[in-house]
């Protein structure tokens, strides 16, 4: 029998005593060890069979406690300001304590959404294939590509003066202007074009008397209006990593980027739970939850286990839905009226609860706290049941 | 024995007028409390049949004693109803729902019967599910204008807050008196309340106006004895006293058939005594107030907020047997033990029952009493009777009346376990169990190592301790709470008890290759450690016997320990990332020998997972490391006092040409600036994507400033020889690091506020030395100078502005972070782990199939991982690889 033959043997015996992923482990490592002996496996398993028995929980054990501690105890550590993110200036964005509470609050958008696109094969490896993609996500308004849009008081008229290099640089024709400016609702107006060497300038002759309010709404407007891009993306800058580029945008719309020609949908994200929760569904959302929170923790290097992570992810995803933890959301939806009046808004849920004559079983921690008992954890959880025989004597 | 009473459920409900006069000993109507004689007048609102207020009376209703007489209720019947403001909501929501004439609610009863259905079958399982059908039922029958019933027209209602309710009729605004109401509520059929969510059987709607109010016993509103000899009544009597005196006052002018206006005028006055009686914050209607302007604290009040008796005294409860004094240290007691105070000692007590194994011991106790330790302050006798050891005259009688079924109380003694916390409680940790070693003093001590669970330090920290009272309560913090058994954190799966500061520069001094010591200076190490066993074979014999560190730390390992890693000098030149290492910055252990490397923060340190200190634990377990951290440890130290490590302004100093070389590379700097300066002043600058022209000098400026500091901190560390201590502190990982150095040796650098250089003050520019409008370095708080040179005035005030910045931060982040942990953790408090692996809250719901999708305990991971392979192919196989 060779010696591959022989750990294989020795390590099937292990499937389903010990994880797959520990086995493989295990098996790839075996046999890059030189002169290995049958004792020296034999007595390797044994060792991993008590060490993994050692490492696993105990029944009883307060995960949750123990995750909210873990948690919130390196959170008095972090700092309190945001920082720049690693590697890009130009955006700020929230981490640290800030970040944390803005995730465990399940706040609809994050203070500061920033979306990590990436690229197709086609268009990931060449640097203009991927400012391609970015021209198509980042909003263009007539207002980027324009040196100049003023309002003309004598001509009754607004004139807007195209920026060449804008334009180039944002990739949009002057007729494409034309067409959306024609298109928005000025009222009643005529528009001329004029070239003048390498400017061109969009003229929006009003019909009737100058008012000065009317243009300047009429400006806003024209400076407002979206040539191309995807809603709610300021701006997007692209990014090497490594062999491919990405894209990271200011702003965040995940529903409008993935339909996006050129974007890899697989592995395009944001920040944003909600969008991931609305848009890739509950489970996405757990992974955001964990990600996001490992994110925060690891910028300010703080060592947390992801179990604690992915506790808080479950809590606050389990119902199908993404719950803020605290008030409005995982506590405020507990059962008990005691666990619920000891954390917030005592009063109301007291009177709630006498209104619909609500019955507190008295199974959480703070209850029993309340009542004086033993809490159902760790060494609590333990009930034994006995009758006990009365006695000859009639003793009880 | 007692029977142990288990209490299973709390039912919740409104208190109907029935029970509320059922419970009610005595009707309560006159305003006045006491009579001339300052006399409880029956009737009145300290009636004596509501309970006993002073020791040795009895009551007249249960004939108890004052500890056990529970008090009982009196009634007020009022002569018209008045609204309940803590259910006005639930009035309101009804009122709209419900017919205006018939009283059903307005669904169609095909539906009422659908939906009466489906709540019943919802309740039991999906309660949420059930509530939220509720909210949809009520919603849709607010919306109805006609009833399906009986086809009469509904009216808008409008609520006026705090408790008026009018009616938008076509012939105009009509105001709905608690008696409409009531009388619409007592319509409501049983099973359409119960569809809009309410508990019929405990709660009828029109319980929610009150006819009748129960006046609470006098012993939850007790008066208070000035020293003046005046009584300070409760807030909540005062309330009472007006509740009354008005009520009085409408029954009277009904009876005499006074004009409406008047009437109307009183209820309303009784509304709103009824109303601030049971919640002084109400909106809309101002707070009652004290005649010294205090606004009263009503009912709502004490429950309410921190201070309030759900969080402040049932979440949190008061204890007996606890100690409270400041910490200092103590290296040579054990990192299970805690230095009590023979004062403290004294005092708290641990009951002992007689057994024949220890009645002797405990007669001794007994006779030294309760004011010589070891001593005992009570002895409770088999009826339960308690002597007071301190009143007893002849204790030596009482010690031989000592026999098993007695109780003694007696003082705390060495080995005795006790609770030790520091606050804030962030972790499991904060409050570990010490075994008592009774000291002179006057101050609880510790051992310095289980500083970091505790984050304690000695600058005036306090710490509490408790002690355990029961057999139960003992076991367990002995098996479970001990400190050995906290070395691990299951935040992160390493040790979070180990070495710091002056342990590792002892450890790394001790380790280092210069350190050869003689015979004497070996004894004498080993004998603070307590080792007994032989000494090793000296690694030089001649000219003289000399030992090395390495041999004497050996001494600790267990004999087949094999370990190999890095440590925390191996960085620049000293970096090696193997065996082969002549700089001694590779640890490597083999059967228990520490061949090469010295022990600095990445072996020994707290909070390293996978250190050598990490594997010790693990595999030889926490009471054997429990003996290293006691005795390796003190080794450590001493060595750091025989060595005399210090630190001194010598060790700051560094030569003139370095001096010059980092004064040009700041001068350069300096000059990059105005450079940058101008460029912008002249419109050339250009500006960085998404930046304005301002951010990006700044940005730049900072670069440039950044780049400058560094570079001078290199040059100066350049010439701090590797001898110098202050290096040899930042190198090992003991305290501070090579910035903290170069600050004090070479440039201090930038100062800044909200990541930004300091910019605020005078117009246009920070302090009146500067000109107006002067970005360069030094007008924006750039410190050239060191430490050991001195801060110019300016530099000293920006320094001063940073420095404050961070203490606010702090300040402000403490409060965040709390209240972020207290939502964490009541979120999270019910999960746990069951027998078949399920994580589950306390109502069942399952919240993870298998804990963190492996099963893994954190604490007992290996940092995260649920086990070490390659540690353990090392650990058998050895290091062959």
């Amino acid at each position: 029998m060779n010696v591959e033959d022989m750990i294989n043997e020795k390590i099937e015996k292990l499937r389903g005593i010990i994880p797959e992923s520990i086995i493989e482990e295990l098996r790839e490592k075996v046999k890059k060890i030189p002169d290995l002996t049958v004792e020296e496996l034999d007595k390797i398993t044994e060792l991993l069979i008590k060490e993994y028995h050692n490492a696993l929980v105990e029944p009883g054990e307060a995960v949750g406690t123990v995750a909210a501690q873990s948690i919130g105890e390196p959170s008095t550590q972090m700092t309190l300001r945001t920082f720049h993110y690693a590697g890009v200036r130009e955006f700020n964005v929230t981490l640290g304590l800030p970040r944390l509470i803005e995730i465990v609050d399940a706040r609809k958008t994050p203070s500061t959404p920033i979306m990590t696109v990436y690229l197709d094969e086609e268009h990931k490896y060449d640097e203009e294939k991927a400012k391609e993609v970015a021209r198509r996500i980042e909003v263009t308004r007539i207002e980027n590509i324009a040196r100049n849009i003023e309002a003309d008081l004598f001509e009754n008229a607004i004139r807007i003066e195209l920026d060449p290099v804008m334009l180039k640089d944002k990739g949009v024709t002057v007729d494409q202007v034309r067409k959306i400016v024609e298109k928005l609702k000025l009222g009643a107006s005529k528009i001329e074009m004029i070239q003048e060497n390498d400017t061109t300038t969009i003229i929006v002759r009003f019909a009737g008397e100058p008012e000065i309010a009317k243009l300047n709404k009429a400006r806003e407007k024209i400076m407002n209006a979206k040539i191309k891009g995807v809603k709610g993306i300021k701006r997007v800058i692209v990014q090497k990593r490594e062999k491919e580029y990405v894209l990271l945008t200011d702003g965040s719309n995940l529903a409008g980027v993935l339909g996006i020609k050129g974007v890899d949908p697989t592995r395009t994200t944001t920040n944003s739970i909600y969008e991931i929760e609305t848009v890739l569904g509950i489970e996405a959302a757990r992974e955001a939850i964990i990600r996001e929170i490992n994110g925060v923790l690891q910028e300010q290097g703080l060592d947390v286990d992801v179990r604690h992570i992915m506790l808080v992810a479950d809590i606050m995803t389990g119902t199908g839905k993404v719950r803020q933890v605290g008030r409005h959301g995982v506590t405020g939806e507990k059962e008990s009226v005691l666990a619920r009046a000891a954390f917030e808004v005592t009063v109301r849920h007291l009177y709630d609860a006498a209104a619909r004559g609500e019955l507190d079983e008295l199974k959480g921690i703070t209850e029993n706290v309340i009542v004086g008992q033993i809490i159902p954890v760790g060494t609590g959880m333990v009930a034994l049941q006995m009758k006990l025989r009365p006695t000859a004597k009639g003793e009880k | 024995m007692d029977e142990e009473r288990v209490i299973k459920a709390i039912k919740f409900g409104i208190l109907s007028p029935d029970e509320i006069r059922q419970m009610a000993v005595t009707p309560i109507i006159t305003p006045e409390a006491y009579d001339e004689d300052g006399l409880p007048i029956e009737g009145g609102v300290m009636d004596p049949r509501l309970g006993v207020i002073e020791p040795g009376q009895r009551c007249p209703v249960c004939g108890n004693t004052l500890a056990q007489c529970p008090g009982h209720f009196g009634k007020i019947e009022l002569a018209r109803p008045v609204i309940h403001v803590g259910f006005v909501k639930h009035i309101y929501d009804l009122l709209r729902a419900t017919c205006r004439s018939c009283g059903r609610v307005l669904i169609p009863q095909r539906d009422v019967e659908r939906y009466l259905n489906l709540l019943r079958k919802l309740e039991k399982r999906w309660p949420i599910l059930a509530r939220q059908l509720e909210e949809y039922v009520k919603k849709k029958a607010i919306k109805t204008m006609e009833c399906p019933h009986c086809g009469t027209k509904q009216y808008k209602i409008r609520l006026e807050k705090p408790t008026t309710f009018y009616e938008e009729r076509k012939e105009g605004i009509v105001k709905l008196t608690p008696l409409d109401v009531r009388a619409r509520l007592e319509k409501i059929p049983d099973d359409d309340a119960r569809l809009l969510g309410l508990d019929p059987q405990n709660a009828r709607p029109e319980w929610m106006v009150l006819t009748v109010l129960p006046v609470p016993p006098i012993s939850i509103r007790p008066s208070i004895l000035l020293e003046s000899g005046v009584r300070a009544e409760d807030d909540l009597t005062h309330k009472l006293v007006d509740i009354v005196r008005i009520n009085e006052r409408l029954k009277e002018n009904l009876e005499m058939g006074a004009p409406h206006l008047v009437i109307e005028d009183i209820w309303d006055l009784l509304q709103y005594h009824v109303t601030t009686y049971l919640d002084n914050e109400a909106p809309g209607i101002p707070p009652a107030k004290h005649r010294s302007g205090r606004p009263l604290r009503t009912l709502a009040q004490r429950l309410k907020g921190k201070e309030g008796r759900f969080r402040g005294h049932l979440s949190g409860k008061r204890v007996d047997f606890s100690a409270r004094t400041v910490i200092s240290p103590d290296p040579n007691i054990s990192i299970n033990e805690v230095g009590v105070p023979i004062d403290i000692a004294k005092t708290l007590t641990v009951p002992e029952r007689v057994t024949s194994w220890n009645v002797d011991e405990l007669r001794k106790y007994v006779i030294n009493g309760p004011n010589k330790w070891p001593g005992a302050n009570y002895v409770i006798r088999p009826d339960g009777r308690r002597i007071d050891l301190r009143f007893v005259k002849d204790r030596k009688a009482l010690a031989e009346t000592l026999s098993p079924g007695y109780i003694v109380e007696r003082h705390l003694i060495d080995g005795d376990i006790v609770l030790f916390n520091r606050q804030p409680s962030l972790h499991r940790m904060s409050i570990m169990g010490h075994l008592v070693r009774v000291l002179p003093g006057k101050t609880f001590r510790l051992n310095l190592l289980v500083c970091p669970p505790y984050n304690a330090d000695f600058d005036g920290d306090e710490m509490n301790l408790h002690v355990p009272q029961g057999e139960e309560a003992r076991a367990e913090a002995r098996l479970l709470m001990l400190v050995q058994k906290h070395i691990l954190s299951p935040r992160y799966g390493g040790p979070i008890i180990g070495g710091l500061q002056d342990y590792i520069s002892g450890a790394y001094l001790l380790t280092a290759k210069f350190s050869l010591l003689t015979r004497k200076e070996v004894v004498e190490l080993l004998a603070t450690t307590g080792y007994k066993g032989p000494l090793p074979e000296p690694a030089i014999f001649s000219p003289k016997e000399y030992w090395t560190g390495k041999q004497l730390v050996s001494l600790f390992f267990p004999e087949d320990f094999n370990y190999h890693g890095k440590t925390n000098i191996s960085v620049g030149e000293l970096r090696c990332d193997n065996e082969d290492c002549f700089t001694d910055s590779y640890v490597v252990i083999k059967r228990g020998i520490l061949l090469e490397g010295v022990l600095d923060k990445k072996s020994i340190g707290a909070q390293q997972p996978g250190s050598m200190l990490h594997r010790l634990v693990k595999e030889y377990g926490e009471d054997f490391a429990r003996e290293f951290l006691d005795n390796a440890f003190k080794m450590f130290l001493r060595f750091s006092e025989k060595y005399g490590f210090t630190m001194s302004y010598d060790d700051v100093v560094i030569p003139e040409e370095a001096e010059k070389e980092i004064e040009k590379v700041l001068k350069d700097a300096e000059k990059k600036v105005r450079e940058l300066i101008d460029k912008y002043n002249r419109g050339e600058l250009e500006p960085l994507p998404g930046k304005t022209l301002e951010e990006t000098l700044e940005l730049r400026i900072i670069e440039v400033l950044s780049e400058a500091r560094d570079k001078s901190g290199e040059i100066a560390s350049q010439y701090l020889s590797p001898l110098n201590n202050a290096f040899i502190m930042a190198l090992t990982g003991a305290r501070g690091n090579i910035l903290n150095l170069t600050q004090m040796s070479a440039v201090l650098g930038q100062q800044s506020i909200r990541g930004e250089r300091i910019k605020r003050g005078y117009k246009d520019r920070t302090l009146p030395h500067f000109k107006p409008g002067d970005k360069g370095p030094a007008a924006r708080g750039f410190v050239y100078s060191s430490f050991r040179r001195g801060l110019k005035p300016t530099e000293l005030f920006f320094h001063a502005a940073g420095g404050r910045e961070g203490l606010v931060d702090t300040a402000v982040r403490t409060s965040q972070s709390g209240y972020m942990q207290r939502r964490l953790i009541n979120a999270l408090q019910d999960l746990r782990v069951e027998y078949d692996g399920v994580v589950r809250s306390a109502y069942g719901g399952i919240v993870q199939f298998i804990y963190g999708e492996d099963g893994v305990d954190p604490m007992r991971s290996d940092h995260g991982k649920a086990v070490d392979v390659d540690r353990i192919i090392e650990r058998v196989v050895g290091w062959r690889l």
